[in-house]
């Protein structure tokens, strides 16, 4: 895999900074509207999203919570440059998504995007190491020195030394931190996390937010993270929920939502 | 991805291993084959064949008369013409038993057409009475019933004349699988049923430097009758036993189910592979690998696979080759354009199964990591 990831770094994404009173944000969505065809000839529509404004700071991790089919995952995938949209603007760390082309978009994902997800995602035939290793790979670095700041980084994350092994070998909390080590291993500025915590026991889930709240304490990065789990919200700087596809409130104090 | 998944990995190189197996072993053998109907060519050696108008094939004999071994050496050209008798004819074993021989009657002065080799006694004793030299094959097939091999001064029959031993040699196998048996011309019209023409080939020499297509083209002007270059007749008994006989179709169907064997097995097995999966290719496209770059993946794995199926297959054809050469049957030939046709034939597979992968691949939507 090493050689095919090996080639040349995908060149910079267009850079368009923030104007200096929005310099502070990590992301800015307005009015975001998207729409899904349903049904079997697709003529039915379902509007997921309905003219959305979210703001996530820099340095901050932001959390966005709402029931299931509200539109949070629509939301952070739209973000995370992953899913197309009808309308509206996403400007992250100065990036224009909405006026990138589709491949600088994957540039910029590669680049500046590390991803968590429920269920992991690690490739179960490759080891801790090689599934850390894989956003340097993509990024054009090296095999040897991949897999080298991947064993640093599975360290950082209270793995080191188990670099070798396949994560089926892991407990789920063990995989969710070589997930996090994958996500941080290639320095991004946005973190997007889909329920990092709902596989994991209440124990294992406080240090797994314990290393994203550490990780968004970062300079010039953002975490955000889409949860069901009550008990994550305590680790948020502020909460967004959600409700039929708008925003509904931002809590600029996790305390003060229902289920703290 | 599929290096790690055992089961897969084995499952494709062995689908691919059958698949160049197959082809490569049922080709061989159908080349080794359609080599053997040329046999008689390889062992006569003329560097031209005339032969009645209407002959496309050396082993579809119509005679000329003997006269017309004059009228060629009369042509331009000509250093020098000989007459070849070649028929199919039964040898009776001293038990009674008959076996079919191939009848080689030589012009008895030059004895021209002799067999390349001759692994005891010598050819020149053909010019004694009632002799003959048989091939290794045929001291193999007459001497079945017998206490001990034929050898040097033992005896048979054939159509009621005796035929004593006097050399043995190696000649290549005939398509008919009958021995080769060498006589002069003279004798080989007793050995052979009376027909009012006997003579089966005349076999031409050019002059020094002179072109043999050309100098066949002035016999056939000159004579009226049909010739070919040794290469020519080659070709041209081949081409015959392809058009004329069910043989291309067998083997053809082998190895058309070979292909579906290889494809149907690979690419279903690479299609589910990546299908199940589709959640880490899409884990990959959600990080920023490039359609490009999961393109790549898949057709390093594919044409891998494709490779190893192809090394091993073929190398186990060349084995059982090797295995069957030594008995002389099932006939064999792996030229290396064969080697070419399977590997083409395997990429071909691959191709297809990496195809329909990709397809899968670039509609693979880098969201779907997020749905549940």
């Amino acid at each position: 895999m090493a050689s095919l990831f090996s080639g040349k770094s995908p060149g910079p994404a267009t850079d368009t900074p923030l104007k200096d009173a929005d310099s502070h944000l990590a992301v800015r969505v307005r009015a975001l509207t998207k729409t899904f065809s349903i049904g079997r000839r697709g003529v039915d529509k379902l509007l997921a999203l309905k003219a959305v404004d979210v703001d996530a700071r820099s340095g901050e991790m932001l959390m966005i919570v709402g029931p299931s089919g509200c539109g949070k995952t629509t939301l952070l995938s739209i973000v995370a440059g992953t899913l197309s949209f009808d309308s509206g603007e996403i400007n992250v760390f100065g990036h224009k998504l909405h006026q990138m082309s589709s491949s600088a978009v994957t540039a910029f994902r590669a680049r500046s995007i590390g991803f968590i997800f429920q269920s992991f995602n690690l490739i179960p035939t490759l080891t801790c190491a090689e599934n850390v290793s894989v956003p340097l790979l993509i990024n054009g670095l090296g095999r040897q020195e991949a897999e080298k700041k991947a064993e640093e980084m599975l360290e950082r994350v209270g793995l080191g030394g188990r670099g070798g092994e396949r994560p089926n070998f892991l407990s789920g909390g063990q995989q969710q931190r070589v997930a996090i080590a994958r996500a941080l291993v290639h320095e991004p500025r946005l973190v997007i996390c889909d329920e990092p915590t709902s596989a994991l026991d209440s124990q294992t889930g406080a240090t797994v937010m314990e290393l994203l709240r550490t990780a968004a304490r970062k300079p010039g990065r953002a975490v955000l993270i889409v949860t069901h789990d009550n008990r994550a919200y305590k680790y948020a700087d502020r909460i967004v929920e959600m409700e039929d596809g708008k925003v509904q409130r931002v809590y600029e104090d996790a305390r003060d939502i229902a289920g703290y | 991805m599929l290096f790690g998944d055992r089961p897969k990995y084995i499952m494709l190189i062995c689908g691919l291993t059958f698949a160049a197996l197959l082809m490569t072993q049922q080709t061989s053998v159908f080349c080794g084959l359609m080599i053997w109907t040329t046999s008689t060519i390889r062992n006569v050696r003329a560097k031209i064949w005339v032969v009645d108008p209407k002959v496309e094939q050396v082993n579809e004999v119509r005679p000329l008369r003997d006269t017309d071994v004059n009228r060629v050496r009369s042509v331009h050209g000509v250093a020098w013409a000989l007459p070849l008798y070649s028929g199919m004819v039964q040898a009776k074993q001293i038990d009674g038993t008959f076996q079919n021989v191939m009848l080689m009657g030589l012009d008895s002065a030059t004895l021209a057409g002799r067999p390349a080799r001759m692994l005891r006694g010598s050819i020149e004793d053909l010019r004694l009475p009632n002799t003959v030299v048989i091939d290794a094959y045929g001291v193999e097939k007459l001497s079945k019933g017998h206490a001990r091999m034929l050898d040097i001064g033992d005896v048979f029959e054939i159509n009621d004349k005796e035929a004593r031993i006097v050399g043995i040699c190696l000649a290549e196998r005939a398509f008919t699988g009958a021995p080769y048996v060498y006589t002069t011309y003279d004798k080989a019209l007793t050995y052979a049923p009376r027909q009012r023409k006997m003579l089966s080939f005349v076999i031409v020499e050019p002059i020094p430097g002179a072109d043999p297509a050309a100098v066949a083209r002035q016999i056939s002007a000159d004579t009226g009758l049909r010739t070919f270059t040794e290469d020519e007749f080659f070709w041209s008994t081949i081409w015959w036993y392809v058009y004329n006989t069910g043989i291309p179709i067998s083997f053809g169907t082998t190895i058309a189910l070979g292909f579906i064997v290889g494809v149907g097995v690979s690419g279903q097995t690479f299609y589910t592979f990546i299908l199940e999966n589709l959640r880490h290719l899409g884990a990959l496209k959600a990080m920023g690998a490039s359609n490009w770059t999961l393109i790549q993946m898949v057709v390093l794995q594919a044409f891998t696979v494709g490779l190893l199926g192809y090394g091993i297959g073929v190398g186990l054809a060349a084995l059982f080759g090797y295995m069957v050469l030594d008995k002389g049957q099932p006939p064999f030939y792996m030229p290396m354009q064969l080697l070419v046709f399977t590997l083409v034939v395997i990429v071909l597979i691959c191709a297809i199964s990496a195809l329909l992968a990709i397809r899968k691949v670039m509609k693979l939507d880098a969201a779907v990591v997020f749905r549940g």
